[in-house]
């Protein structure tokens, strides 16, 4: 029985070349597919990526009561006082209290695919942000000195807008802004930043007010117990998040909206994969009709001829799928794209074609593959002997 | 026409091929009229927009504030008929997930801005005589069951109260107004800007941005760059955009939609082309001695050409009919999302170009077979 299957099958896999034209319906019917699962997940994954990048377990977050983002979030100068000095905020070795109270802008500057202006974060950061934000390197210029009207700029801003390189002056606020450094930071969402001193950015808008306060905490399980202090704070009003909570909460509408695109527009194409699969299938049974009734005539049982149509279906869907996740790996992986993000402002990031997303597109062919080829592989075993013989 | 039948029995002639190729064809179909549909939603709400209004707003964002003393001065420009202005206020209705578009707006300006806004006069009057009224669009009115007299709590997500600090805002209903000619905008929800600029916490004296009609649609960019030299290298330097402009700056920093929305069809049809023109091929191969005999009853090369791209038509439109069909029973579906009620008539057209182009492609190759067929070979089998 199983040197039947194996003799039937590998016949019928030698000659698949012979049907090589109607066999590419199959093969590029599934590649393109599992190219646009791939590539609609890519998105998906590269913005959750960088957004989960962003943070640590031990940073917290703090916004006015009711914000769920940054720009909408306002907190006064006497506040972000109390918030920094709260007890279980990590002290530097000159024992003041690593963390900073920011103050958010959205510039809007020219993107360098369409030229059209988008907006971009101004972040104006305290004097501990580097204590604060370890992950924030200067790769290329230096930091920016505070009273004078000076930026970093995150490299995911230098590759998407024009305007950004090293030496470059933006004028915003009735003053022009040197570029004097540019900064990597693991890919998060801070890349996608222009920052500069707090006290300038507030200055130059003539605020006095901080959009959010970030404090490293002494150790992340002293998260509780800060955020206890500072709610039941009736002078406060704020919301106290995790890093990585926030920004997490941040990817889930594009997610959301990225997933009903693949599910949608995949289940669609997958169903018509599956009807081109099921055609070529039908055909190849039909052009073989002869040959398979010969060989049950001689003594092969069904089994061997089912299990023979059934992997070339399978094995002309594992082609198309790996030919498709393949091509949507070469053409898209580390693409750079934007999309906007909770700010109001744009989110840099990656397109990203983790090996989970190429498993999913080929498990997706593959279920092609067998619904399509189940079928005609009843039908090739269900052939009458004789009125197929006959047929030829 | 008299050769319909015999096109349709030549269809039908391997039933479970012609079903699955139609089927795969429905498939493709259905995805163009939603994708097509989506971006056209997309590209509409650009150009409903109004030749005979500017909007201004902050040149460094949008989502900066101008001061309030910026109208007089902006209603001094020539050629400017009226101005209005508009904030963000950024709101909630009990649950975050209940999001409000809600304006802080002067009610007499602002609605003989709308034109196209229907609002009775007498709900209008008691908008401008209620400090605390508030006027909502009659789809959102239905949406949550709000009548004229209710009165509304929002909570906003930017704001907060001078007087305690909170970020809960009380309306009363005074008034409900209609869009006919977009039902799309029956979704937003306006107050008294006078009452919420006394109110609140911070940023009084300052509006979100100012909405200006022009006397001459010709006189736009003049106008608009007119407004802006008026503050050029003040604080606050404003960017004048017709209202076009400003909803397509909205709509392209999303991503480029129509982009992604291309490519992805442009990989169907290529994998459709594919499936399609290899029945068809294979179903001019199975009929070769049939068409033999046509020609050998007096059917010209011509004919037979006609005859096999016609069946190839026959297919692809009948399919595209179907898919383009369901696509436009489920697209209502997306009312929600799209605001939009119904598939537009350029998607259906353009799926049915599609179409036949489709059918022309991939019939062209077996038509030609047919027509150059040798009649003696071809009954002979060889």
């Amino acid at each position: 029985m199983f040197k039947q299957t194996i003799a039937v099958t590998s016949m019928n896999l030698r000659a698949l070349p012979q049907r090589l034209g109607i066999s590419l319906v199959i093969v590029i019917g599934i590649a393109v597919t599992v190219a646009v699962l791939v590539s609609v997940g890519a998105m998906a994954t590269g913005f959750q990526k960088t957004l989960s990048n962003t943070g640590r377990d031990d940073r917290v977050i703090v916004l006015r009561g009711g914000s769920e983002a940054e720009l909408s979030s306002t907190i006064s100068r006497d506040n972000t006082l109390t918030i920094l000095d709260a007890p279980g905020v990590k002290r530097d070795a000159d024992g003041k209290p690593i963390g900073s109270a920011d103050m958010v802008a959205i510039v809007s500057l020219p993107l360098k695919a369409s030229g059209s202006g988008a907006n971009v974060t101004l972040r104006g950061v305290g004097p501990k942000m580097p204590v604060l934000r370890p992950e924030i390197r200067i790769v290329e210029g230096r930091m920016f000195t505070p009273a004078l009207r000076e930026l970093i700029v995150g490299r995911g801003a230098v590759k998407q807008f024009s305007g950004l390189d090293l030496g470059s002056k933006v004028s915003f606020r009735d003053a022009d802004w040197t570029v004097v450094g540019i900064f990597e930071s693991n890919g998060d969402a801070h890349e996608s930043e222009l920052m500069t001193d707090i006290e300038t950015a507030l200055s130059a808008y003539r605020r006095n007010l901080f959009q959010s306060v970030t404090v490293m905490l002494e150790s992340p399980e002293a998260f509780n117990a800060y955020k206890d202090r500072l709610t039941t704070d009736p002078t406060l009003g704020v919301d106290v998040k995790r890093e990585p909570d926030y920004y997490a909460k941040q990817s889930q509408g594009l997610k959301k909206l990225l997933d009903l695109l693949s599910f949608g527009v995949g289940g669609i194409m997958a169903l018509g994969a599956i009807f081109g699969t099921l055609n070529t299938m039908y055909t190849a049974v039909s052009s073989r009709g002869v040959e398979i009734a010969t060989l049950r005539a001689i003594g092969f049982g069904a089994l061997p001829v089912v299990v023979s149509v059934f992997v070339e279906a399978l094995a002309l869907a594992l082609i198309g799928g790996a030919l498709g996740a393949i091509g949507a790996w070469i053409f898209f992986n580390g693409n750079t794209v934007n999309t906007l993000g909770a700010n109001f402002t744009q989110v840099v990031f990656n397109l990203t074609v983790s090996p989970a997303l190429l498993v999913n597109g080929i498990v997706w062919a593959c279920v092609i593959g067998v619904i399509g080829g189940l079928f005609p592989a009843v039908r090739a075993a269900r052939l009458p002997i004789a009125t197929a013989l006959r047929a030829g | 026409m008299k050769f319909l039948p015999l096109l349709w029995a030549s269809l039908w002639r391997k039933k479970t091929r012609t079903i699955f190729t139609l089927l795969s064809i429905v498939a493709a179909f259905l995805l163009f009229g939603m994708l097509q549909g989506v971006n056209a939603a997309f590209e509409r709400t650009a150009d409903l927009a109004n030749v005979n209004r500017l909007v201004v707003v902050s040149k460094i964002s949008f989502t900066e504030s101008l001061p309030y003393s910026q109208m007089q001065q902006i209603a001094a420009v020539d050629g400017v008929d009226a101005v209005s202005f508009n904030s963000w206020f950024g709101a909630y209705f009990q649950d975050p997930k209940n999001f409000i578009f809600s304006f802080p707006v002067d009610p007499r300006r602002h609605f003989d801005m709308y034109p196209e806004f229907k609002l009775p006069e007498d709900q209008l009057q008691a908008f401008e005589r209620n400090r605390g009224g508030a006027v909502v669009g009659a789809a959102l009115a239905t949406k949550y069951g709000w009548k004229i007299g209710d009165r509304i709590p929002l909570h906003s997500t930017i704001w907060t109260r001078k007087d305690n600090g909170s970020s809960d805002w009380n309306f009363e209903i005074v008034g409900i107004y209609t869009v006919p000619t977009d039902v799309g905008q029956e979704n937003q929800f306006f107050f008294q800007h006078e009452n919420f600029d006394e109110a609140r916490a911070f940023g009084r004296g300052r509006v979100g941005w100012y909405i200006v009609r022009i006397k001459d649609a010709n006189q736009a960019a003049q106008v608009g760059a007119a407004i802006d030299a008026l503050f050029a290298n003040s604080t606050d330097e404003t960017k004048a955009q017709s209202e076009k402009e400003f909803q397509m700056s909205f709509l392209k920093q999303l991503g480029d939609i129509n982009y992604i929305v291309t490519r992805i069809l442009i990989a169907v049809f290529v994998a459709l082309l594919f499936a399609t023109g290899s029945t068809m091929m294979q179903s001019v191969r199975e009929r070769i001695p049939e068409l033999a005999v046509l020609k050998t009853l007096g059917f010209s090369d011509a004919r037979v050409l006609t005859l096999v791209l016609g069946e190839s038509v026959l297919l692809c439109v009948l399919s595209a009919c179907l898919g383009l069909g369901i696509a436009a029973l489920l697209f209502p579906a997306l009312k929600d999302v799209l605001g939009l009620v119904r598939l537009p008539g350029e998607v259906v057209a353009g799926g049915l170009i599609a179409a036949v182009l489709l059918a022309l492609i991939t019939g062209l190759p077996p038509a030609l077979r047919a027509r150059s067929l040798n009649i003696v070979d071809a009954l002979a089998g060889r």
